[in-house]
């Protein structure tokens, strides 16, 4: 036996007793470290998405229409100026989809009063603006309703909500009691055997703000259709809006 | 013998000696100590920038720039770093709207990612628009119970990934979540959901015993639990129904851990579970120590949270 035997002999025994000695986990420590101005900015990822900001700041600017007054959905009891530019205008852009869809055409619209997430101010409409009422990825969706279920609860479902839900295409008075005196769609008395095609979006046709009667009727249509892209579709058709507070969602005293 | 064949003989043995007490020092004595450090981050959704002094909410908070800062002095620190993210990276500002999930994708190139699962939210312009950004992803999508074979995106997403860092074998597998009724069938299309429990007591056995990984982590887009429905599958009700995973980091929920949570697993081993919220506000931040002292080993795994 020479010295290389032994040298060999040596380090598989090395080798046998590191795999003999495997590493075992012995210790874990975990954190969960806040992200906030305390750290410093990496100014190569800044300039990186410098240029990027940019081109979506300038085009979240562009002016694309033009707001006679400001509208807030605070101002009006049952119906809002704001409130019925928003549904006219899922009625207007709704209706050019589902109409090439299904030859069918939007009879009305409702929406939520909470879905509307801020003022238009008085001057330049921007695209920015359509991102600030709208700041939710929402879809439209047609439903298909039976009149006697808009009756029965989607006009009971507004009787009782006391609160500025946007609607078009319908016209609702209420007395004095919250109980509805007149209904009519299309300025025509709501036929209870008639189906109507009803716009609203997704996250009201799942059951939000506790509009259950939207997902007991059969028929479902996804638009693919963005809410926030119908208001930039119909902003960008408008030189000037200047939406009024009207008779369609009423109470006589 | 010859006198020349003994001195050789001698000196190889004091060699071996040398050698010898260097390997004990080495193996066993635990001068060496291997730390493998997991950085992680959920549903960022499109959030670049920082969110502004003025906001309600989470003001002066996130921002990539900064978790590059944050992330690279980790990494000075410790190179033997995994970064992973488990999905909703996509949709929330107009970053989104404007460039698909091109930026989000770029800039997590730029930062090293490793690896993301699949959240719901990356669905949100279909498995197509999905596989167009790919291109600008430099890192791996994981996602073992999603069946993509009749999409798009059939051959662009793995079960799992190994990482080998300083001889220490890390396996990381994906989960999502259930898609119907959460993302429009026209988005996700013939994507295939998979029993997330079935699919990871597979993939932890896979790399455990097949891939002999020293550590099994799974990137999960499940949420972390649901109170109103506390049978629905989460993170914790994973922990609970699997072994040999050492680390779930979860998404979808935005729940803000203030530190990681230490379940037990289906043989009462631990399993920490952690979840970083949302938006990049926070960073998660998980060492991993290992060492050969004998010792050491024998007192178990303590676990400082």
């Amino acid at each position: 036996m020479n010295y290389k035997h032994l040298l060999f002999i040596g380090i598989a025994l090395l080798i046998y007793s590191c795999k003999q000695e495997s590493l075992q986990l012995i210790k874990i420590e975990g954190k969960n470290i806040n992200v906030n101005d305390s750290l410093q900015t990496d100014s190569e990822i800044e300039d990186f998405i410098k240029p990027y900001r940019e081109h979506v700041n300038n085009n979240l600017d562009s002016v694309i229409s033009f707001a006679v007054d400001t509208y807030s959905k605070r101002d009006g009891e049952f119906n809002t100026a704001i409130g019925n530019l928003f549904a006219d205008a899922i009625l207007e852009e709704s209706n050019t989809v589902f109409n090439k869809q299904t030859g069918h055409n939007v009879d009305m619209v409702l929406v939520n009063h909470g879905g509307i997430r801020a003022i238009i101010s008085k001057g330049n409409i921007t695209t920015r603006t359509a991102y600030e009422i709208m700041p939710f990825e929402n879809s439209l969706v047609v439903v298909a309703m039976q009149g006697k279920t808009i009756q029965d609860s989607l006009i009971r479902y507004l009787s009782r909500a006391k609160r500025a839900h946007p609607i078009s295409g319908l016209k609702l008075k209420l007395d004095k009691d919250y109980n509805a005196i007149s209904a009519s769609i299309k300025n025509q008395p709501i036929d209870t055997e008639k189906t109507y095609y009803v716009a609203t979006n997704d996250y009201l046709y799942n059951g939000g703000d506790r509009m259950t009667f939207f997902q007991t009727n059969d028929s479902l249509y996804v638009l693919n259709y963005k809410v926030r892209n119908a208001l930039l579709d119909y902003f960008l058709k408008k030189d000037t809006i200047n939406p009024v507070i009207d008779d369609r969602f009423i109470q006589i005293n | 013998m010859k006198r020349r064949d003994f001195i050789q003989q001698t000196s190889a043995t004091a060699a071996l000696i040398t050698l010898g007490g260097l390997g004990l020092q080495s193996f066993t004595s635990g001068s060496k100590t291997t730390k493998i450090t997991i950085l992680h981050t959920n549903d960022v959704h499109s959030h670049i920038d920082a969110f502004g002094p003025e906001d309600g909410r989470n003001p002066n908070q996130g921002g990539v720039a900064r978790r590059a800062s944050l992330i690279q002095n980790i990494k000075n620190e410790n190179p033997n770093t995994l970064l992973l993210d488990a999905g909703d990276i996509f949709q929330g500002t107009p970053y989104f709207n404007y460039y698909g999930g091109e930026l989000e994708f770029k800039l997590m190139s730029m930062l090293k990612y490793d690896a993301a699962t699949i959240g719901n939210h990356d669905f949100d312009n279909g498995v197509d628009g999905l596989l167009a950004q790919l291109p600008h992803a430099k890192f791996d999508f994981l996602s073992a119970n999603y069946d993509f074979s009749n999409t798009s995106l059939d051959g662009f997403v793995k079960p799992y990934k190994v990482f080998k860092k300083d001889g220490i074998k890390i396996g990381v597998f994906g989960l999502g979540v259930k898609l119907d009724g959460l993302v429009d069938k026209n988005m996700y299309k013939e994507t295939k959901y998979i029993n997330p429990v079935e699919t990871a007591q597979d993939m932890s056995r896979i790399l455990k015993e097949k891939e002999k990984c020293d550590l099994v982590i799974c990137l999960s887009h499940l949420g972390y639990f649901y109170k109103n429905f506390p049978e629905k599958i989460s993170d914790l009700n994973l922990a609970k129904a699997t072994k040999n995973i050492d680390l779930i980091i979860g998404g979808h929920t935005h729940t803000f851990l203030p530190k990681p949570t230490v379940a037990k697993n289906s043989i009462g081993e631990n399993v920490l579970v952690n979840q970083v919220g949302c938006y990049g506000i926070n960073l998660g931040k998980i060492d991993f120590y290992f060492d050969a002292d004998k010792n050491k080993a024998a007192k178990g795994t303590s676990i400082l949270v």
